[in-house]
């Protein structure tokens, strides 16, 4: 993963945000993907959203597995620490790392080869352990860095670019991470930064895995006619459920909660997620509901939006009833029963 | 006469034949308890199936005054309780012995030898007599066969008793019934056998203030005063006890007082992959973690463990071996995951190794293996096996200094990097052991770095440039060759007129000492040399050097020892000659004469 340094030229009237970053600060070194690649868009999304949040970068931890995705840690917040791991390894990682410090946030990015084919088992039992991440699927429905094999999220009909249809059906990460328990499902499209940027503030602000898989078009494998994962295509097929708004804590909510046709759900950091334009009947709390509502929409529909989200469900740490502080952070004599406690203990091997 | 029909006092081993999932391993715990307690030195191995319910499984129990500890093949008693397998049981008694079977049923005739004496004990009369409850029936026939075993062989029953009433403690019923069992057993021996046998115990002093543990709940127990607080972990006999022990510590002494929450967090994986995947996540980000697995298990982790070699990531690892190749043989013992975990996973990869001996020896190498693994920066893998971590052990009591510190390693804190000018720089500026400065996510953005398996310089920035890749690849060369004297030193036993020398490692090492011992006497005296981890240093060096030739006796097939000191040092291969015994039973100090003699 070659990277080129950004040159940091900040100009004076960039705004600031409450830590006196500029979103320059939120940014890394240059991409070295293809010129137009839909990751680079989500990277920009991420870079805003943190942005926007006030986050301090070093309380940051990006994650990623191997891909073209998995490059994309590089390129921002270069003042958090990043782990790129093996091939669809990121959720273990990520999953020891916040075992090890709960007060960090985990930004995990990946992509469908490594989630869905190599870590899919992984993925599957982060979702399940409800570890405190935002796990953002960039989602090309083909392996880009070893040129253009389909991969387990290509539909049945798309198209390679050689012509070859796919014949096997996709894995949904949507469907999948509704089907295992997932506290945050959301989907997105990453040509759409407006929907992308508020969903993203909400996943990381969730306290438990929050799912975004972005569709994200390869420009140079996977963009041309007969493609379900092009821009043309998904442009064309986005169905935008619903459109989440973050609200900071105790900021001035009251006036969009009474809007009409809104659902709002307090964050457990008493932030809040508005929803607007939501379909009739629709209830971004009721699992049965989503998965009713998502099997009645055309088979090329392209569902986008917060989805599914349960503030409440018990992260990691609250099933491990673990520390409060990081155990990491636990010193030793904390730790250690000490030489009287040994000899005592020792009565009961005789 | 057969010698078996002297008097011999504290001297002998005894064998039981059980089918398992009939709570036969309770009274065996209970016999080999009593005896240690009896101040004798004793051992016990319990040879078991992969299995739940229904299959043979035995208990083999060594007396011995002088302390030798390794397995016994001469059976001075055989306790014959499963009749699937009375044909062979038979047939190992010695000469001259004793075998102790249900007579509620007649034996076989065609199953008899003159040359052994047959002590039948009516043990399922007896209990269907005495107890109700069909499953007490099945669960009391052993305590009935170990109350016979007090008689015959001279146990102390006031210690059996005490045994009894502290294992029952809370319990009144299963308490008396175990009473009422024993007594059975105990009655009947003493009014139809002439007790006790020839061969009988007494009293005696030599296990002082030593305890029994077996090495899994050692090595559990290292882990928790190591202070380490993340473990992730997939079920795997034999390695699974490691992980029941710590979780039982864990509950014991790590429930915080003031928050009432866990200062630890125990992790059941997917995986082995996702395993190590975690232990590597936890220790990146500061905390002390470890897996503990076997073979099978060792093997899904080769690629991360790569990872944690060429990203410098601690990480420690309990691999407590079984017989492979594949599935193999879960539940016996052999050393054959060493040459895989030397060199674990693609690519030029070298761990740091470490060999304990037994549970005492699990308890102190698992605290060294979170000490090295931070200094070094890399995996430590330490290699136990079934036979340690799971028999139980007469080992000397465990010790803790309290001045003690956890060696965390080269970690700049934000202190430090604050004094820092320019960019941290991660496999930069390396101390002498060639051991560059981390930073731990979370304390500084100066600190901030990208941890990457793909090819980096030693700023961590991405290379494919042929000499900045090979300059990080030699450093981390040097690294391990600078571990060597970190390591636990080799163990060195010269002997008088020595004629060669002999190398062991980890569970070998009684029988070893023992066939020494018996070589000696046989005008055979030889140098004993005990590897305790890899790197291999100066100690073995000279050792091989100074000898014509060494034995080395080890629990592989392929002689993988023999094949890493051929590797690793300079020792010229026709040097080496090997003695290897890789069934899966634990080794008897039979086994070493007899392999080394055919070979001098």
């Amino acid at each position: 993963m070659p990277s080129i340094a950004k040159p940091i030229a900040t100009h004076p009237t960039l705004q600031r945000n409450s830590l006196g970053l500029t979103i320059r600060d939120y940014e890394g070194s240059m991409s070295t993907l293809c010129a137009g690649c839909g990751h680079d868009s989500i990277t920009a999304a991420i870079i805003r959203a943190l942005w926007e949040l006030d986050t301090e970068p070093h309380m940051v931890a990006k994650l990623s597995g191997i891909g073209c995705s998995s490059k994309t840690p590089t390129y921002f917040v270069s003042g958090a620490h990043g782990f790129n791991s093996a091939h669809g390894r990121m959720p273990a990682i990520a999953t020891g790392a916040a075992a090890a410090n709960r007060d960090l946030l985990y930004v995990g990015v990946s992509g469908d080869g490594d989630s869905l084919s190599i870590g899919l088992g992984q993925m599957c039992h982060a979702i399940r352990r409800n570890i405190r991440m935002a796990y953002i699927l960039e989602n090309n429905g083909v392996y880009g860095l070893t040129k253009g094999q389909f991969s387990a999220s290509s539909d049945i009909g798309s198209k390679s670019k050689r012509g070859e249809p796919n014949r096997m059906a996709p894995i949904d990460p949507v469907r999948l991470a509704l089907s295992l328990g997932a506290t945050f499902i959301a989907r997105s499209f990453s040509g759409d930064k407006e929907q992308l940027v508020p969903i993203l503030k909400a996943a990381f602000t969730h306290r438990g895995f929050a799912l975004v898989d972005v569709v994200s078009p390869c420009v140079t494998f996977n963009d041309h006619e007969g493609s379900t994962k092009s821009y043309k295509h998904t442009r064309k097929n986005t169905l935008r459920a619903t459109q989440a708004d973050w609200v900071p804590p105790q900021s001035e909510i009251l006036a969009q909660i009474s809007k009409s046709g809104t659902t709002s759900v307090a964050m457990h950091d008493g932030s809040v997620v508005n929803f607007s334009a939501v379909p009739k009947d629709y209830d971004p709390t009721d699992r049965r509901k989503v998965a009713a509502y998502l099997d009645d929409q055309p088979a090329n529909a392209v569902v986008t939006g917060l989805l599914y989200i349960d503030p409440s469900a018990p992260d990691m740490h609250e099933l491990g009833q673990s520390s409060p502080t990081p155990l990491r952070d636990l010193a030793y004599e904390k730790l250690c029963p000490g030489s009287a406690e040994l000899e005592r203990m020792q009565e009961e091997f005789r | 006469m057969h010698d078996v029909l002297r008097t011999r006092v504290n001297d002998f081993a005894v064998k039981l034949a059980n089918v398992n999932g009939t709570g036969s391993a309770s009274a065996n715990g209970l016999l080999m308890q009593a005896i240690f307690r009896m101040g004798i030195p004793v051992c016990g191995k319990n040879l078991f199936p992969s299995n739940i319910q229904g299959l043979p499984t035995w208990y083999e129990i060594r007396v011995n005054k002088d302390g030798y500890s390794a397995r016994a093949l001469d059976y001075d008693l055989m306790v014959a309780m499963n009749s699937q397998t009375y044909d062979r049981d038979i047939k190992e008694v010695r000469p001259g012995g004793y075998l102790l079977y249900d007579s509620s049923w007649p034996l076989d005739p065609d199953l008899h030898r003159e040359d052994i004496t047959f002590l039948g004990v009516p043990l399922a009369e007896l209990c269907n007599k005495n107890f109700e409850d069909p499953r007490t029936r099945i669960l009391m026939k052993n305590i009935a066969y170990a109350g016979a075993m007090v008689a015959t062989l001279d146990i102390d029953m006031d210690v059996v008793n005490a045994l009894l009433d502290e294992k029952f403690a809370g319990k009144k019923a299963l308490r008396e019934s175990n009473h009422k069992a024993l007594q059975l057993g105990y009655q009947y021996a003493k009014e139809h056998f002439d007790c006790p046998l020839p061969f009988r115990l007494e009293k005696m002093e030599a296990n002082g203030d030593k305890i029994l543990i077996d090495g899994n709940t050692a090595t559990a127990l290292g882990a928790i005063y190591a202070g380490c607080t993340v473990a992730a972990w997939y079920p795997i006999t034999p390695a699974t006890s490691v992980m029941d022990a710590f979780k039982g510590f864990c509950e014991q002494y790590r429930k915080d007082p003031e928050t009432k929450k866990n200062n630890y967090l125990i992790l059941q994986a997917e995986d082995e992959l996702a395993a190590i995947g975690m232990v590597l996540g936890a220790s990146w980000n500061g905390a002390r973690a470890f897996t503990s697995t076997a073979g099978p298990g060792l093997s899904l982790m080769n690629e991360l463990l790569g990872f944690g070699y060429y990203a410098e990531i601690p990480a420690v690892v309990v691999d407590v071996q079984r017989v492979g190749p594949s599935t193999g043989m879960p539940t016996r013992t052999q050393q054959s995951d060493l040459m895989m975990a030397a060199y674990a996973s693609h690519g030029d990869t070298r761990h740091i190794l470490l060999f304990p001996a037994n549970p005492h020896e699990c308890f102190h190498f698992a605290v060294k293996a979170f000490d090295l693994a931070e200094r070094f920066q890399t995996p430590v893998i330490m290699l136990s096996d079934l036979d340690i971590g799971m028999n139980d052990w007469v080992v000397p009591r465990l010790s803790w200094d309290d001045t003690y510190k956890p060696d965390r390693g080269r970690v700049l804190d934000a202190e430090d990097l604050e004094k820092k000018i320019g960019k941290f720089q991660r496999y930069n500026q390396e101390d002498e052991n060639f051991v560059a400065a981390r930073t731990l996510p979370g304390v500084s953005e100066k600190g901030a770095y990208f941890t990457r398996g793909s090819g980096h310089n030693k700023f961590g920035g991405y290379t494919e440039i042929p000499d900045e890749y090979q300059e990080v690849m030699d450093r981390l060369k040097k690294k391990h060759a600078a571990a060597a004297k970190f390591i636990p030193a080799p163990e060195l036993v010269p002997r008088e007129g020595a004629k060669f020398g002999v190398i062991a490692m980890g569970g070998c090492d009684p029988a070893v000492r023992e066939a020494l011992d018996q070589l000696d006497r046989q005008g055979a005296p030889a140098d004993y040399l005990r590897v305790r981890g890899f790197p291999f240093g100066e100690v073995v060096e000279r050792f091989l050097a100074k000898h014509d030739f060494c034995f080395v006796v080890e629990q592989s097939r392929d002689a993988q020892l023999r094949s890493l000191l051929t590797l690793e040092t300079a020792v010229p291969k026709e040097k080496l000659r090997s003695v290897l015994v890789y069934g899966g039973f634990p080794l008897s100090s039979r086994h070493v004469v007899q392999g080394i003699l055919s070979q001098l």
